[in-house]
């Protein structure tokens, strides 16, 4: 299974990339369902734990803003993005010494109300933020390059495949590591964990943190795509989906997310184009379709039809 | 061998790439296009959430007017086909969506938003893509005061004269006022448009006492705090330049508790939240419309075709034909002239992208209300009516005493900026701006 | 010279009557949503819709029984009838039809099977009633202004709003608490929100005390709805706003617990409406400042009880 997985996600990969080729405007939803699989990313490694936030659009938004307010002082992509990241974990680090005392429904939501704070202050603080309206961000420079539109979506792309590719390899290890073992532990016995001496909190905060890493990160990869940032990115309907998308994919393996993101993005732009009023209502249905038949998502889908064949 | 089978096969690819974008990106920007079987146009608006009070009458319109243009044989023999977009699901989706419209739609062009933040992040591509685009609705002056975007074209006013407007009426109406309350949703038209009203008010009549300045949340359904605020503070003015939902619950409350009675209201945008309120508007207070199709105008341009299009409209859905209904029209009209103009241009040939946008720089177009001129900035010059609301023949409330005020006495002048300009206006200007009709 | 509150204590007294009203209404929806989660231990995203169509439902009903010559005082009534039609009816279908399918399942997945519900009746709502504001305020008529001394001056407030909407918490509080607490199945309820296993072993039927609280549940979401509906006109995108604010007095309150749920309730109401008269960009931002502080005195919420750890 281990070989096919990476097999998988070379094929994957390069179905994007000939998706990509064939149909321009696909790449920009393509690159959008990366970032945002980065961002379930570290949905899954809560997940593990056994912890939902319901609130991790804070670190997409947060991370889309940082690019916002600092693309005009340095307009370099690759700078952008670590820089976004980075913050990004930080403000993690912070909410994650608070958040990580608690454990299921009071998990899910301080992480919501703490998003909704960030969320209403991007609406509120109206003479930085531009409120509703957004901000616009420019078309940065790439490795100090100063690309045409075209050449910088491709480049946004590649990298968000990169990127997608390196932190799928990076969760996968992690996951398989001690620390990861000690994520699933504390979903299952907690007090077991602390018994043979690792702190649950410090496991469950390192989890937290890289989560908040990986959201800023696709924040900042979205921000520099959509290159327009709102504050509905920071919504909580924006976290119900990286969730959603968690578990469409298959919180199983770290290919889940991509699959489930993409899935998404294109049921969501098919659904759009042909029933724009009811989007939403279809969107739904999928939902309740994978959770009432195939609970471990597209990735077990995947799994349980390669066993049949093998 | 191996090397230059990998080389070709690289270079296919990128050819294919680079070809493929071409042909579907820039499609007809240089090279001369033949006449399209079908005249494709991308609409988005809101088709869920609460500014859907706005977006589905709007997309009704847009089905209704399509038809009849495809009855008459189309826009320069071409057909019209729409294609909508949900502006509710937020930025990063309607870019997206943008982007599929003109890449993989081939529209021919784009209607974009009554949002302003979605205008905004819409701009930008159409100068990216050259695809041409009307901003049918959304009103935030930013969009050409802060850069030029060639492709982009307003078919309406903007926030500036949509506010100057009811500010002109309430000085010559009330000029004795003296303190005036801020109710305003909390959100980017909400802020800018009191920042507006408050530039020019302060240049025109200085020393007016602000007495609150309440931004209650965005889509609130209760405003008895504040209404109860206001009954306290008792100002003689109250602003609102709240829409939809929201103003018909702050208007029925207010009025339920007498707050009407202590102080005057100015409702910029109340034309759309009348039908609904009926007659829990109270009758006296300064009503706009965002232009100047009420459906009472009294010396409209062409009385025969607004009849037509509104009675056409409430026969259909059942529901009054408001403002939306008419930025609609007013976007539809404009794309007619535009074709009509590039096609005369080109004795009788198709326009490509460039050829059409050209078309719309200084186009007139009309309305059943008047006459619209596009500006060289790309703003649309539409007359504002304001007035009295009043009950006539009509459920609901109308205005009378109406002052018309031509769009060039209160739009900001073209490379000046809205909250600049309004700062240079003195006392006398509403006695000059506009006529009463 | 006046001290702060001579100058204020008149306007500290308006914050307290429209925080009042504002409270009832919170309450309402947060007290259903609380003893759901209580019993079933799903957190249902989809309470707020059950809010919005019981908001609908009460004012075409209100719209017909008037057109059908009703008389005007059964428009109070009439929002009743309304939350009972429609939590009696979607409630056990959703519970049936859904829920019950996803008991066994993780946590995460329950909350995502009501989030797609959500996504769904969202868009049933605009199907159903479009999307021009629906309103009917004759409630609200019926009962007319009551006027509030103000100094030399006098402040009207609605009837409805002074007395209703906090006389139905109240009753609404009270009813709970003596049925939670009297009657053999408030106790069961009581017994499953404390303790699931241990009720389940003792041979409770679980299946019936589910449908049962669900039910119960969506009326109250109903009927939260149905209240609010003669002072609001109602748009698409209703249950959106409503279901995060009842969340946060779930959490504040501690699960399942009901006189945590009104406390909280009247806390977010108090601080909004003075945060109106005092410090008005902050209005939006106090049941999550509540909530955070209130989380981080007590882990478990305010009348919550600290679980035991599973060793």
């Amino acid at each position: 299974m281990r070989r096919t997985e990476t097999l998988l996600a070379i094929g994957g990969a390069a179905l994007l990339v000939l998706l990509a080729i064939l149909a321009p405007w696909l790449r920009f939803v393509l690159t959008i369902a990366l970032a945002k699989g980065v961002a379930v990313l570290g949905i899954l490694l809560l997940l593990r734990a056994g912890q939902v936030s319901f609130g991790h659009a804070l670190y997409l938004s947060f991370g889309a803003y940082t690019v916002a307010f600092l693309a005009p002082a340095m307009p370099e992509a690759l700078i952008l993005m670590p820089v976004a990241m980075l913050l990004s974990g930080l403000l993690g680090l912070v909410i994650g010494l608070f958040v990580s005392r608690y454990r299921d429904i009071f998990f899910s939501m301080l992480n919501l109300a703490i998003s909704m704070v960030f969320y209403s202050l991007l609406e509120k603080l109206y003479h930085y933020t531009k409120g509703t309206d957004g901000i616009r961000v420019g078309v940065p420079r790439f490795l100090g390059m100063a690309l045409e539109r075209d050449q910088f979506e491709w480049a946004m792309f590649g990298t968000a495949l990169v990127l997608a590719l390196a932190i799928g390899c990076f969760v996968r290890l992690y996951l398989a590591s001690p620390m990861g073992q000690a994520l699933s532990a504390i979903k299952t016995r907690e007090t077991r964990l602390e018994f043979m001496g690792l702190p649950a909190r410090a496991v469950l905060l390192s989890a937290y943190v890289l989560s908040a890493l990986m959201g800023g990160l696709a924040g900042s990869i979205i921000a520099m795509t959509t290159r327009h940032v709102t504050p509905l990115l920071g919504y909580w309907t924006v976290s119900g989906e990286l969730v959603f998308i968690a578990i469409l994919g298959g919180a199983g393996a770290a290919l889940g997310p991509f699959l489930g993101a993409v899935t998404f993005e294109l049921v969501r732009v098919y659904a759009a184009a042909s029933f724009a009023d009811a989007w939403q209502a279809i969107l739904g249905l999928v939902l309740l379709g994978v959770i009432l038949f195939f609970s471990r998502g597209l990735w077990g889908m995947v799994e349980s039809l390669w066993r049949r064949r093998a | 061998m191996t090397t230059s089978a990998s080389m070709s096969r690289r270079s296919v690819l990128a050819g294919a790439a680079t070809s493929g974008s071409l042909l579907m990106a820039g499609s007809g920007a240089e090279a001369q296009p033949a006449k399209p079987a079908e005249l494709k146009i991308g609409i988005t608006t809101f088709l869920s959430g609460p500014a859907s009070v706005f977006g589905v009458p709007a997309k009704q319109t847009a089905e209704m007017l399509a038809e009849q243009i495809n009855a008459a044989g189309g826009i320069g023999g071409v057909p019209v086909r729409l294609s909508f977009v949900d502006e509710n699901p937020g930025t990063e989706h309607l870019v997206g969506e943008f982007r599929r419209l003109v890449q993989s739609e081939g529209v021919h062009v784009v209607f974009a938003s009554i949002s302003s933040g979605s205008c905004l992040a819409c701009t930008p591509l159409s100068d990216e893509m050259r695809k041409t685009t009307i901003l049918w609705d959304c009103g935030t002056q930013r969009i050409f005061e802060e850069g030029r975007h060639p492709f982009a074209f307003r078919t309406q006013g903007y926030g500036t004269s949509e506010v100057l407007a009811p500010l002109l009426y309430l000085l010559k109406h009330k000029p004795d006022f003296r303190s005036i309350a801020v109710i305003n949703q909390d959100y980017a038209w909400g802020r800018d448009s009191w920042e507006l009203w408050r530039a020019g008010m302060d240049a025109m009549k200085p020393g007016v006492r602000v007495v609150a300045e309440l931004f209650p949340r965005f889509n609130s359904t209760d405003f008895s705090t504040e209404i109860t605020r206001l009954l306290a503070l008792r100002p003689d003015v109250i602003l609102s330049t709240s829409w939809g939902g929201e103003l018909v619950t702050l208007v029925r409350q207010a009025n339920e508790r007498r707050l009407l009675e202590r102080s005057l209201m100015v409702l910029p945008v109340a034309e759309a939240s009348l039908p609904p309120l009926g007659r829990s508007m109270p009758a006296g207070h300064i009503i706009g419309t965002r232009g100047d199709h009420w459906v009472n105008h009294p010396r409209p341009r062409d009385k025969a075709a607004l009849d037509r299009f509104v009675n056409g409209y409430q026969q259909r859905f059942n529901q009054p034909a408001i403002y939306p209904c008419h930025h609609m029209f007013q976007a539809f009209s404009a794309l007619q002239a535009a074709y009509t103009k590039a096609i005369a241009a080109k004795s009788g040939g198709w326009p490509n992208d460039q050829e059409l946008a050209a078309a719309f720089q200084g186009l007139t177009f009309d309305t059943p209300t008047s006459r619209i001129t596009i500006r060289e900035d790309g703003q649309g010059m539409e007359d504002q009516i304001v007035g009295l609301s009043s009950f006539g023949t009509l459920p609901y409330a109308v205005p009378e005493k109406m002052m018309l005020y031509p769009a060039t006495n209160v739009s900001a002048p073209v490379g000046q900026k809205s909250v600049d300009w309004l700062k240079t206006l003195r006392a006398g200007l509403e006695n000059t701006a506009g006529e009463a009709i | 010279m006046y001290g702060w509150f001579e100058e204020n204590g008149l306007l500290l007294g308006l914050a307290l009557l429209d925080g009042l009203a504002y409270a009832a209404l919170v309450f309402m929806v947060a007290v259903g949503l609380n003893l759901v989660f209580g019993v079933l231990r799903v957190l249902n995203v989809a309470h707020g819709s059950l809010y919005a169509i019981g908001a609908y439902a009460a004012a075409s009903l209100g719209l017909f029984a008037a057109s059908s010559g009703l008389p005007a005082w059964a428009s109070l009534p009439v929002l009743l009838v309304a939350a009972a039609l429609v939590g009696g009816i979607l409630g056990p279908l959703i519970e049936r039809l859904l829920l019950r399918r996803i008991y066994a399942q993780e946590p995460v997945l329950q909350l995502l099977v009501t989030f797609a519900l959500f996504m769904i009746l969202e868009d049933a709502q605009k199907l159903i009633w479009g999307t021009q504001p629906v309103q009917n305020d004759a409630a609200m008529r019926l009962l007319g202004n009551f006027d509030v001394p103000f100094g030399a001056d006098f402040i009207p407030f609605t009837a409805y709003q002074l007395f209703v909407l906090p006389g139905v918490a109240v009753a609404t509080l009270v009813g709970l608490a003596w049925f939670l607490r009297r009657t053999l199945t408030g106790r069961v309820i009581v017994a499953v929100t404390t303790d699931r296993e241990a009720a389940t072993a003792m041979g409770i039927d679980a299946s019936r005390i589910y449908l049962l609280t669900f039910t119960f549940g969506a009326i109250l979401a109903a009927l939260g709805g149905a209240l609010s509906s003669p002072t609001a006109s109602l748009v698409p995108g209703l249950g959106a706003q409503t279901i995060v604010l009842s969340f946060a007095v779930v959490a504040t309150a501690g699960l399942g617990q009901i006189e945590g749920a009104a406390l909280t309730a009247l806390m977010i109401g108090l601080s909004r409406s003075i945060a109106v008269y005092f410090l008005p960009e902050a209005e939006v931002l106090t049941p999550y400042l509540i909530m955070v502080a209130v989380l981080l005195v007590r882990p478990q919420g305010l009348f919550g009880v600290a679980e035991t750890r599973r060793v």
